[in-house]
Order: structure tokens, then sequence, then C-alpha cells
């Protein structure tokens, strides 16, 4: 039996650098991580939680952002939090043992799940499980063979960002990016990791019908040759390549990037008299999805449920996905946030058109069996040749 | 009674230190070797084991389907760096960049450093030396981050050009070198410096007293001397600039150097050991640099 290695990885708010870390990652079988909580106990008093900046505010950072203190008092579990850089300190972090809980894009997901690292959630014991969208339940970054392994928390697009001025009229295509990028030469920025790999697979999904590829993170070699050499034909016009969102935000701040890829925090951070506007092109989009999981050796698993109900609330849910700007997962959590609708929260259509980061691995994750599909070391090394 | 034995406990190990004493003042090998046993263990384990570490990475692999070390010795990674065209262009490009700014730094310091040691007042001269230093007590990456604002095609450079027709570089390995040079620069004026002050004045006179010109006495007296000076200097702005991928990643535009490329492995594509290989090339360009420079007295200068 095989199960569907399905990563997705998103931005990480106070990193210098977010280099995707993906390695290749098992796809062995097994209901490993043990069985899921029957029933609730006694809260024990306090929890360890593993996250990305900005998951778990106690209004250290800003006084107004604070779901924390409210958990606490309600629960009698003192928070623990501690936050990482790239899902694979995630990954090596929850290995080391020591954590309750743990927020994991999908990139890190299912290799938590395939070590043993996280338990099946019953979500049963979840009140607010009912609230969540039911788009992001059960999905492959979040499930296996229909067991729930965690709580969605919320998910975001790889977006287009443009300058107004440069394009009066929104772009509805990456084209602007890609094949017209000379249009804007030197101007043109794109995202510093081998991921966008996919960010060019999508393009060509729409305008390379030919070359056949149903899924972004499943390339043969000759698919991965192709999607290179559209990513070297952009090189030529690529002023300068992004991990560091802030880096993003001067250059579009700026005029020296009129089109790249985004998120959408990133345009909001603009000033609004800033000539800059996000599309969802047609063609769709990259993007990711984050899941809140309990580890299988949990020493408090009783307040580790209590914060996955309360995260998924939807006063916390509003107040965390707001601060870190994505959609929520909860559909109540619009009332506790004002920006709902930047995000396209529970916009199915929106979400359909996206294709969450994943890891690509040998076995192709589109299905096939005749071939061999292109995996994230071979992504990475094409990636810096491509560079050169 | 307890006060007795309070004492007796006092002279044991009075007694106890006293042997100790009096074995240390007979022994002084053991002494030294008692004192330098701290410094050197830490000097062993950070610097010396770590290399050796990363030397030895270099010759794993990584499974690249599981992500785990593979500990079985292999030459993959050291040929693939050695050979593959990637490599041999982004290390060509490193040591342009390393050149350039070493160049720079080196034709800026001279003049600075010798006004410094041998013009100044020593008035001027104490304050040319807080000036000197003063960009090191801001952090680098607020000094990157000015140079990214000065560089921009919105920046106060495009500003200041714009009314001859010219054009801020942008972002690009000229930024870089730009960038570089200014960060590295005190680095290579303290030695400089440090060397020319060295150079007794009363040389200089002699030579002019004996009619050489001033060029004369510059190239042929002054410049000799100071010369394991400036390659001291050099060799912190050429070493600097050689591991540097912060400022790249800032200012560079698209190019990447050597630094980026172990950054990528190391964090993007978890593999350490095609990273140790990497991070061999800097080390191995270093070590030819000092071995060439160890005549010229220079590694005194440090």
């Amino acid at each position: 039996m095989k199960i569907r290695i399905t990563t997705a990885t998103k931005i990480s708010a106070a990193v210098f650098a977010t280099a995707l870390a993906v390695s290749g990652c098992s796809a062995s079988s097994g209901s490993a991580g043990g069985d899921a909580l029957a029933e609730l106990g006694d809260n024990e008093g306090s929890v360890n939680i593993l996250s990305w900046p900005g998951y778990v505010e106690d209004g250290t950072n800003f006084p107004e952002y604070d779901w924390v203190t409210p958990f606490e008092e309600s629960t009698g579990c003192m928070v623990n939090a501690k936050s990482y850089g790239t899902s694979d300190e995630a990954v090596n972090l929850m290995k080391s043992g020591g954590y309750d809980v743990i927020a994991a894009s999908g990139d890190a997901t299912l290799r938590l799940i395939a070590a043993g690292d996280v338990a099946p959630v019953n979500t049963d014991l979840i009140p607010n499980y009912e609230g969540i969208y039911d788009f992001l339940k059960m999905q492959p970054w979040n499930s296996v063979d229909g067991v729930s392994y965690g709580v969605p928390h919320g998910y975001g697009a790889n977006l287009l960002a443009y300058n107004t001025e440069a394009f009066p009229e929104a772009p509805t295509s990456w084209s602007v990016v890609f094949d017209g990028a000379s249009a804007n030469s030197g101007k043109i920025s794109a995202y510093d990791s081998p991921i966008y790999i996919a960010d060019a697979a999508v393009y060509l999904m729409a305008h390379n019908p030919e070359l056949g590829i149903t899924d972004p993170y499943a390339l043969d070699e000759t698919q991965l040759t192709a999607a290179i050499d559209l990513l070297k034909a952009q090189r030529e016009h690529v002023g300068e390549y992004w991990s560091d969102y802030l880096k993003a935000i001067s250059a579009l701040d700026t005029g020296d990037t009129v089109a790249t890829t985004t998120w959408q925090v990133i345009v909001n951070y603009l000033a609004a008299d800033t000539p800059v506007a996000a599309v969802l092109p047609d063609e769709g989009a990259t993007g990711w999805s984050d899941t809140w999981m309990v580890a299988s050796k949990a020493e408090n698993p009783n307040c580790a449920y209590a914060w996955l109900d309360w995260i998924a609330s939807p006063e916390a849910n509003g107040m965390a996905t707001g601060f870190f700007g994505e959609a929520p997962s909860n559909p109540g959590a619009c009332d506790y946030r004002e920006d709902c609708e930047a995000f396209s929260a529970g916009d199915t259509e929106f979400a359909g058109k996206l294709y969450y980061w994943t890891t690509p691995i040998e076995d192709c994750l589109d299905g096939r069996t005749d071939v061999k599909c292109t995996d994230y070391a071979r992504w990475t090394e094409a990636w810096t040749e491509m560079k050169g | 009674m307890a006060m007795k034995h309070g004492a007796a406990a006092v002279s044991n190990s009075e007694t106890a230190a006293r042997r100790v004493s009096s074995f240390l003042a007979t022994h002084p090998k053991v002494r030294l070797g008692l004192l330098l046993s701290a410094p050197l263990g830490w000097l062993v384990t950070v610097y010396i084991v770590a290399l050796a570490l990363l030397l030895v990475t270099a010759f794993w692999s990584v499974d690249s389907f599981t992500g785990e070390i593979d500990r079985s010795f292999t030459l993959d990674n050291i040929f693939s760096v050695f050979s593959g065209s990637l490599y041999v262009a982004v290390t060509a490009r490193t040591l342009l960049v390393a050149l350039a700014v070493t160049v720079i730094d080196v034709a800026i310091a001279i003049p600075i450093a010798f006004y410094m040691a041998k013009v100044a007042s020593p008035k001027v001269r104490r304050g040319m030396v807080i000036a000197v230093l003063l960009p090191l007590w801001a952090s680098y990456l607020v000094k990157v981050y000015a140079w990214r604002s000065v560089l921009s095609g919105e920046g106060i450079l495009q500003w200041l050009l714009d009314p001859i027709g010219w054009e801020t570089p942008g972002y690009g390995l000229g930024a870089v070198i730009i960038a570089l040079s200014y960060l590295w620069l005190p680095f290579v004026i303290l030695p400089i410096y440090a060397g020319l002050e060295r150079v007794p004045n009363s040389l200089i006179e002699a030579s002019s007293d004996l009619g050489a010109s001033s060029s004369l006495t510059l190239r042929n007296v002054v410049f000799p001397m100071a010369l394991p000076a400036v390659i001291a200097g050099s060799i912190f702005s050429f070493s600097l600039s050689l591991g540097d991928y912060i400022t790249v990643n800032i200012v560079g535009g698209a190019n990447q150097m050597l630094g980026n490329l172990v950054y990528t492995n190391v964090g993007a594509a978890n593999n350490l050991p095609l990273a140790s290989a990497i991070g061999l090339i800097p080390l191995v360009i270093i070590f030819g640099y000092l071995w060439l420079v160890r005549r010229t007295g220079a590694l005194r200068n440090l």
C-alpha cells in the first residue's frame, strides 16, 4: 500500500530566508503513531506547542494580539511555545520529543505521520472541528486512509503581484512573468526556491498541454526539462529572486519589481497608496495549507486537545490567521477579523485553483507508474543549475 | 569539641592545597599543561574538530528518499563540485568579486592609512580612527539594507546621478562589490595603518636627505616595509568576501555565490555532504592564498 505524500509549505514570518526545507520522504505505510485518544480526561496544567512564528501569540509582540492568555485562563493549561523556521527543523524537533502539539505545513505533515511522530486525532473530542470548512477536512495532507491526523488551520495562495502603473489592466495570466517577461526585463522577480519549479509547471499545464502535466509536483524528466527551460528564459529578465518576504516588500514598494509571485500578506504590508495589486491568474497557482497535529508521545494529551479545540474556534482561528495573513479554516473566524475578503476565505472556486505545495518524490504523485518522476533533490539540483 | 573538629578540617584542607601547590611549584610543565588545557581544549573542539567534521562529511552522501545521511565513503560530491560547470562558474564569479573587493579596498585604504599614520596630527588621527571604526558599531544587515535602498532604481544614487545622465548600477554583481567593499574597508585600513605606523619617520627623512623624491621614497622605502601589512589587510577582505552569502542575497539581484550554494544545500535540499564539499572550495582557495603570502611576513601582521 502506498500513501500519497502531499506536502505544502507556507511562509514563516520571522525567518530571514524561508528556504523550503523539504527532503525526499518515505512513503511507507502503516498506522504509525498509535491510536487516537478515545476520551478526554483532566487537563494536565501545561502544553508544549511547536509552530511557525506568529501562530502562538501571547501579547508579548503586540499587546492586541493575544489568543494564549484566554486559553490559559479557561483551561488551566499553561502554554510553552517554540517556533521553527523551516519544515525540516520542525520534523527534527518533533523527533527529539518534548512537544504535545505542532502546527505543520503539508511538506512536514505526512513525514511526521510516516515516522510515527504524530498520532491520529479523534475529531469527535474537538467540538469546534464541526465549524471547519469541509473542503479542508480529510485532505491528503492531513489524513491517511480516512483517519484524520489533525485540524486544518489556514491556507493561502502564491498570487501574482503587479505594479498598477506598469500594468494598467490587471494581468489574467502568469505570462507576464514568463513568456511576456521581456516587456519588463530586469523588473521581474520570482520566489527563490526549487519549489518554484511547480509554478512554472502550473503555467505549462495551461499553455503546453502536449507535455501532459496533470500535477505540478509530478514531473518526469522531460516535463522537468521543459519547466527548467521556461525558468531559464525567465532568468534573463529576473532582476532578483526573493525568499525573504521583507525583500519582496521593499522591491515592490520601490518599483524595482513590477511583477512577481507573492503572498497576500506582502501586498497587505504595502502602504495603501502603493501602486501594487495582487491577482490569482487564470492558470491557477501554487499554495499552502497548514494543520494542527498531536504528538504520538504527547505528555499532555488533554491539554493538547484543548488547544486544538481552542485554535479551531472562530475567535482564536480568526486572530491567528489574521495576524499571519492567510485564510482561516473556520468560516466563523471572519467575525473576528476584517480582512477575510482579501484572503478569499471560503471561496471554494479560489481554493480549487490552488495546487498545495508538495514534496516531489520518485513515485509520481499523479498516479503514473510507467515513468519515474523527479524528486526534490533533483529539483534542487536543477534549480541551482538554472540560476547558474 | 566542635571547634577542635573544625580546626582539624581546616588544617587538613590546608595541607592538601599546600601539597598541590608545592607539587605544581616543582613541576612547571604540569602547571603549564593545566593552564593551557582549557583554552586548548576549546580551540581543538570548536575549530579543529569542526573543520575535520566538515572534511569527513564531504565524503558521505544523502539518501534522497529518507533524507538520512549515508556514512559510507564516496567521492561523488568532490567530483561533482570540482568538475560541474555550475560550481566552476560560481567559483569564478565568487573569486572575481573577492578580488575586486580586495583591490578596491586596498586602493582606498592605503592613502587613508598613510595620512592617518604619517601626516595627520594626533588629534585628527584619533578622530579618523574613530571614524573608521564607527561603521563597525552598526549591524551588518542594516548596512547592507541601506545599500539596497541607495542602489534602488528609486534610490538616492539614481537621484544624484540623474542630472549627469548616469544610472545606478542597480542590483547585481556591481552592487555586491560596492557593498562588500564598504563593509570590509575598516578591516583593511586598520592593519595597513598599524603597519605604516611602524615605519620609522627617520627612514623617510634619511631617504629625502639623500636626495630621493617623495615618490621614490614611497616606492623604495615605505612600500616594501608596509607590504606585509597590505597583504594582511587583503586577507581579511578576500576571505570575508569569499564566504559571504547575505550581501549577495540582498543586493546581488539574481546572482549567486559559493555561500548561497552552501546555504541552499543545507537549508532547502537537506544535502549536508554536498554543502560540505562546496564549503571546501573557499577553504582550499584561502589556504592557497595564505600559502602564497606566508613568506612575506604578512601572517605576523594579522
